[in-house]
């Protein structure tokens, strides 16, 4: 551990020594929601920069925010904003992590294409996920039990969730828990007693999404704050960025470049 | 010359040595690891509350540690996967050792022993768009992700386990006690039943709890049938949340060396303990029941 350490420490020198020069490599680690982004993003970036290679993995936000601390990648993406407590650890080991918004992600609740509900309140959504409401009849649907599909606890995508809908309250344990989007796709298109959430993304002909409180979840009314579920996905730099690290930073923000990307990727641009 | 070969022995024998050790020291490295990480939970939670706390919320301010549903699962999954391998294991030992002809054991063994070759993720695919559905229409479930799914599926990875280790021990009961029962006109059937199977009886218990400890270890099928709800099951059609899927799903995102990594790795911890009590008993059937040479006088 210690040996690849160093070896990583003697490639970063190198590559800093290097400057923006040909062979550069920019390594990215992070969110899986952010990932995609990234990878249409990073594309196009190499495309235009082809003295830079970017390295991109996908770990979980708590991964890639745990890299930035340790300094074992240069941009790290997440879902969530940084917690406190990864602030404290950043500054003790002497790193300053610096968010940058980079778009906005819906949550859409999803149910299977043969359900007979429209539209749905936050109220009720959060009496299903709090295993109040158990058959769609009470909201309207039909005489079936109401399956309820969540994402882990520790997921970014939940604490959009936990804090948007469920207001800190807890998921009642017989939720089903999915350890990814694609899983509880997977389910809802499925089963027709699901009901789950998934990031805009992840919407096609396969789940029918519902509106909430009578707004229906896309670009339009994320942007201008009407649905309820949306929160901005981030990556984040070892301080301010600086070299490579900043031509990629402006590349991903730069409205005719990055931004049309992600678009293309199915989240929502900052403008 | 006397001298070179000497020191040449030396050599070998130290390389093999150090060989040898080189698993027992990444093993042991990796518990103390296992323990070092997991340990720390027990200053924010007791082993008690721990163990038999009924509510898994380690993300929620404030979190609460309690792993008794997860533990109930894996217990319970592994419990009806052996109900549904251990016979289906033994009694395709017992054919292939002493029913079916050469030929035809030849051909069969190797394709029982396959079906532990097909990868975890396979298994968990076929189970959640095959069987989740089907076990869905079949006894009108609200889902098909249950554990009894995750069962059916374990079964089905512990099969060639309990199968290839029961079947050599079958094959290597000595010919002398299959005759003897046979001379003293016995049929098939009982000789079976009363000889074969229980002479080989140490070696089919240890095929069994391998076949069980893989169960319980097992990953990727649980965490993609199970369900994932942390409740205590009450029915084999309830959605459950064996401990390695609690793991593999929450690790990545669990701040490091935070309250939750460390209950995560506790979880480990109790499973390393759980494994390891499994291959303990396996291990002390296999050497108190052992078949020592042939009872001819």
């Amino acid at each position: 551990m210690k040996f690849m350490k160093t070896l990583a420490m003697a490639g970063l020198g190198v590559s800093l020594m290097a400057g923006p020069a040909i062979g550069a490599t920019l390594s990215i680690n992070g969110s899986t929601t952010v990932l995609p982004i990234v990878q249409k993003v990073g594309e196009a970036f190499m495309k235009e920069h082809p003295g830079t290679t970017l390295s991109i993995s996908g770990g979980g936000s708590g991964n890639g925010i745990k890299a930035i601390i340790d300094g074992t990648t240069d941009v790290a993406m997440s879902s969530r904003f940084i917690r406190d407590s990864e602030v404290k650890l950043a500054v003790e080991r002497g790193s300053y992590p610096v968010p940058f918004a980079v778009s906005y992600d819906c949550i859409v609740p999803v149910v299977h294409t043969s359900n007979t509900v429209n539209d749905i309140s936050l109220e009720q959504l959060k009496a299903i996920y709090r295993g109040e409401i158990r058959n769609w009849k009470e909201i309207g649907g039909p005489d079936r039990p109401v399956v309820v599909i969540s994402r882990d606890t520790s997921s970014g995508t939940y604490e959009v969730w936990d804090e948007k809908v469920m207001n800190k309250e807890r998921v009642f344990p017989g939720a089903l828990l999915q350890a990814s989007s694609g899983a509880v796709h997977q389910s809802v298109s499925r089963n027709r007693n699901a009901i789950g959430y998934l990031g805009i993304g992840y919407l096609d002909d396969s789940v029918k999404a519902l509106t909430v409180e009578g707004i229906e979840g896309n670009v339009e009314n994320t942007l201008n704050n009407k649905f309820p579920v949306a929160r901005p996905l981030y990556v984040f730099t070892r301080g301010w960025p600086t070299g490579d690290t900043l031509t990629f930073i402006n590349y991903m923000l730069h409205p005719q470049k990055g931004q049309k990307h992600v678009q293309e990727a199915g989240f929502v641009p900052l403008y | 010359m006397i001298q070179k070969r000497h020191t040449r022995e030396k050599v070998i024998r130290l390389f093999f040595f150090l060989a040898a050790s080189i698993s027992i020291l990444v093993l042991t490295l990796i518990s103390l690891f296992l323990f070092s990480e997991g340990l720390p939970i027990f200053s924010e939670v007791s082993v008690s509350g721990f163990l038999f706390g009924t509510e898994w919320y380690p993300t929620a301010y404030p979190p609460d540690f309690g792993i008794f549903p997860l533990l109930a699962a894996s217990l319970a999954v592994t419990v009806l996967s052996a109900l549904i391998s251990i016979p289906l294991g033994v009694m395709t030992a017992l054919y292939l050792a002493e029913i079916a002809s050469s030929r035809f054991r030849q051909i069969v063994k190797p394709i029982v022993e396959l079906l532990a070759a097909l990868p975890s993720v396979v298994i968990g695919f076929f189970g959640m768009v095959i069987v989740a559905p089907f076990l869905q229409d079949a006894f009108n479930l609200p889902t098909g992700l249950n554990l009894f799914n995750a069962s059916l599926m374990l079964a089905f990875m512990s099969v060639p386990t309990i199968c290839s280790i029961s079947e050599d021990a079958i094959f290597s009961v000595p010919r002398e006690l299959k005759e003897a029962s046979l001379a003293l006109g016995a049929t098939h059937w009982e000789t079976i039943a009363r000889v074969i199977f229980p002479a080989s009886l140490s070696g089919i218990s240890t095929a069994v709890i391998l076949g069980m400890s893989r169960a319980i270890g097992e990953t990727m099928v649980v965490l993609m049938v199970a369900g994932g709800a942390a409740l205590v099951p009450g029915s084999i059609f309830d959605p459950v949340r064996p401990m390695p899927s609690s793991i593999a799903a929450e690790m990545a995102e669990a701040p490091f060396r935070g309250d939750h990594y460390h209950a995560l790795f506790a979880i480990g911890m109790v499973l390393f303990l759980f494994t390891l009590a499994f291959n303990l008993i396996a291990d002390h059937m296999a050497q108190k029941h052992k078949q020592v040479g042939a009872a001819t006088l």
